[in-house]
């Protein structure tokens, strides 16, 4: 068995809204192995970033939070603040969506990377700096000490993604959370990134989580994958199984909704995502599954090895094998 | 062929930008489209792609006059829109409908979705009660009749896009020009909405510009394509063809880009790794745009900017060494 080096056990998150209490993560259980690439995907709402911004300890106070989260065997649920302050942007690091917002727009790149240096290493400010150069050279942005010096307005949208991975993995963290880092990118440029978020994991080992809502993404640089519906895990394996031979419903759904070459008409999942607020009973899956029975109303599925597979579908020995998508 | 239904020529679009320098006031031009041509058939999709800043969205709004295009011209059904007096464009507008990508935005918040609906109605003066167009128009889309009364925030992200659609399909309209209009919405959902496309215009016959940058989406959708860079058409032909042998070298590395949902493809994959960004269309590359990211770039790419040209495949790309 290969090192766990996160552990999310039963994560629960609720958030007081005006409407009522809202389950956002339903008892998700989830594991990332040392050095892997792990995928996750579900549809909008399904609670991926909530998922992580809990595991980082970056929810706002009013959000309730229980369950276990393991980081190399520290516990972070329940962990003070200034605990989270020094295992943030150390052993674990998160990037965003849109880059500019996790840059300070007053403070040169090079300045800002010796800053997350050195408020976790031992470092001279030379030292600090000169390791800035060769992170942002790591990254990939020609003359890094020319760039060094320049402010974040100065760099495009991509570049500015690379200078956020090179302050991610300033400390050399075990996992590096990615939520969504290519989305608002062309996708020329998301070639580029995704390049070097793989270069990141093979050269420094680091353990990379991708979220993504692009099953595309997940084939070409995943490891292994996660499948999320309404805030829980439903199926989880090896990229090659899970394209191959999909056991879940909703990943099976997921997979024969895309559109490919060849294909005459696309195949949607029925229904609408889950109203958080009043989630259906039992597997939540149940008021879109074209497997459904009486049974899914009532049990909540628990992730069960399935071949090589973790599925949470209490039918799935019973369904006709998927078609591959591999 | 079908008769055309529109004829772009030498579209150019330049947009003034006020820069505020420090005490100095700068005006730049942003050069958002340049001499962009093509044609559309009745009943046809193309499928307008291209990287963010790329053009699409001004093409669309040029061709349905939203904005005042500062050159060129636009034939719709043989007419010419710049010479028509505003009561005539006025009149022809209903025939040309738009789409917009965030199905959030595009609603008044404050209105039922059937007063949404029979709007244009309304608008282009059409007379009498619109309560059974509205019915009609909302099954039409797979809502149902109950849906009128209701307000936007009651539905989903593919509903809404849904309502979108009956709305521009009030007036029944010869064009629509779809902008994104997928890209908010979640795959599973994705697909009954361009479900939903292709059934409407296989029912009532209109014609798309289908504007995405998902071009597994644009694939699948469209019969024609054309690839934008910088304000310029680089590529343009049938799908088929652009897909299966690109011949401009942009759109050779704008589908390798395009991940794949299959593992053992993305493998077997050679992908074409670009350098560097898109640069700004203020002060966009001499001769080829694209020469300051292409790998074969001469020095003739600088000088002289290369023309449409019909390929053995049959589409037309602007390249001086295209790919074979
Ligand atoms: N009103 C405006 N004023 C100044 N510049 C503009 C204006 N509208 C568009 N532009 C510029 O024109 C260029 C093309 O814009 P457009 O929105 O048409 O591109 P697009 O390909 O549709 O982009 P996206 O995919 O991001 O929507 C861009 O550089 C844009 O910044
Ligand atoms: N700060 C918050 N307050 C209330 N509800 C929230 C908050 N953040 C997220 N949610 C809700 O939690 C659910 C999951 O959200 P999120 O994890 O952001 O989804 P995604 O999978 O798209 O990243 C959604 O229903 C969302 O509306
Ligand atoms: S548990 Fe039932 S409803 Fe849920 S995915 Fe399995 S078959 Fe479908
Ligand atoms: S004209 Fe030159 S620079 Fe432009 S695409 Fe062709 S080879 Fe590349
Ligand atoms: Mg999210
Ligand atoms: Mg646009």
């Amino acid at each position: 068995m290969t090192e766990k080096v996160l552990e999310i056990r039963d994560l629960h998150v609720t958030f007081d809204t005006p409407a009522g209490p809202l389950e956002a993560v339903r008892g998700l259980d989830l594991d990332v192995s040392a050095g892997e690439l792990l995928g996750v995907v579900g549809e909008s709402g399904s609670g991926k970033s909530v998922t992580f911004l809990a595991t980082m300890g970056l929810l706002p106070v009013r959000a309730r939070v229980t369950g276990s989260v393991l980081l190399a065997g520290e516990q972070l649920i329940g962990a003070s603040a200034k605990q989270m302050r020094s295992v943030r942007g150390r052993t674990l690091s998160m990037i965003f969506q849109d880059p500019l917002s996790a840059l300070n727009p007053v403070h040169r790149i090079g300045v800002q990377i010796s800053e997350m240096l050195r408020s976790h290493q031992d470092l001279s400010a030379s030292e600090a700096d000169k390791r800035a150069v060769e992170l942002l050279d790591i990254v990939g942005i020609p003359q890094p000490s020319d760039r060094a010096r320049q402010y974040p307005h100065e760099f495009s949208g991509g570049m500015r993604q690379r200078v956020v991975i090179a302050i991610a993995i300033a400390n050399n963290p075990k996992v590096l959370i990615a939520d969504e880092p290519t989305t608002a990118l062309d996708v020329t440029v998301q070639a580029q990134i995704l390049e070097v978020i793989e270069r990141v994991q093979e050269r420094f080992g680091t353990a990379v989580v991708l979220i993504t809502h692009d099953l595309g993404v997940i084939a070409r640089v995943a490891d292994r994958v996660n499948v999320m519906y309404a805030g829980r895990n439903v199926e989880q394996g090896t990229i090659d199984s899970l394209f191959d031979h999909p056991s879940h419903p909703y990943t099976r759904g997921l997979l024969a909704s895309l559109p490919r070459p060849g294909k005459q008409r696309l195949k949607p999942i029925t229904g609408f995502p889950p109203n958080m607020l009043n989630p259906p009973s039992g597997c939540a899956f149940h008021t879109r599954c074209e497997f459904a029975a009486d049974i899914c109303k009532n049990e909540l599925p628990n992730l069960v090895g399935f071949g090589d597979l973790l599925t949470a579908c209490v039918r799935a020995r019973e369904l006709p094998k998927s078609e591959s998508f591999a | 062929m079908s008769a055309e239904l529109l004829n772009v020529t030498n579209l150019v679009k330049n947009f003034e930008l006020r820069v505020n320098n420090g005490a100095r006031r700068k005006k730049r031009i942003v050069q958002a489209v340049t001499n962009v041509s093509f044609s559309l058939g009745k009943g046809e999709t193309l499928g307008l792609v291209g990287e963010s800043g790329s053009g699409k969205t001004t093409v669309g709004r040029c061709v349905l006059r939203l904005i005042e295009p500062t050159s060129g011209s636009v034939e719709f059904e043989g007419q010419d829109l710049g010479s028509l007096k505003f009561e005539e464009l006025r009149a022809l507008r209903r025939k040309m409908q738009i789409v917009f990508q965030d199905p959030f935005a595009s609603l008044d918040p404050k209105m039922t979705v059937g007063a949404s609906i029979s709007e244009p109605l309304i608008v282009q003066g059409v007379p009498g009660d619109h309560t059974d167009k509205v019915i009609e128009l909302l099954e039409l889309v797979g809502l149902s009749a109950d849906h009128a009364q209701r307000f936007p925030h009651e539905f989903s992200g593919g509903q809404r896009q849904r309502i979108g659609v009956a709305r521009a399909l009030a007036l029944n309209p010869a064009l629509i020009i779809l902008d994104e209009p997928v890209s908010a919405l979640d795959v599973s959902i994705q697909a009954g909405v361009v479900n939903l496309f292709e059934d409407l215009q296989s029912r009532l016959g209109m014609s798309y510009i289908f504007i995405a940058h998902d071009l597994s989406v644009v694939r699948h959708i469209a019969d024609r394509v054309a690839v934008m860079y910088l304000g310029k058409i680089v590529e343009i032909g049938e799908q088929e063809a652009v897909y299966e042998h690109p011949t401009h070298p942009y759109t050779k590395a704008l589908l390798s880009a395009v991940p794949l949902p299959d593992p053992k493809t993305e493998r077997a994959r050679t992908r074409i790794m670009l350098e560097g960004d898109v640069p700004s269309p203020v002060n966009p590359p001499s001769g080829c745009r694209f020469r300051t990211r292409c790998w074969k770039a001469q020095d003739v790419c600088a000088q002289e900017e290369p023309m449409l040209t019909v390929r053995p495949s049959g589409q037309m790309s602007a390249c001086h060494f295209p790919e074979s």
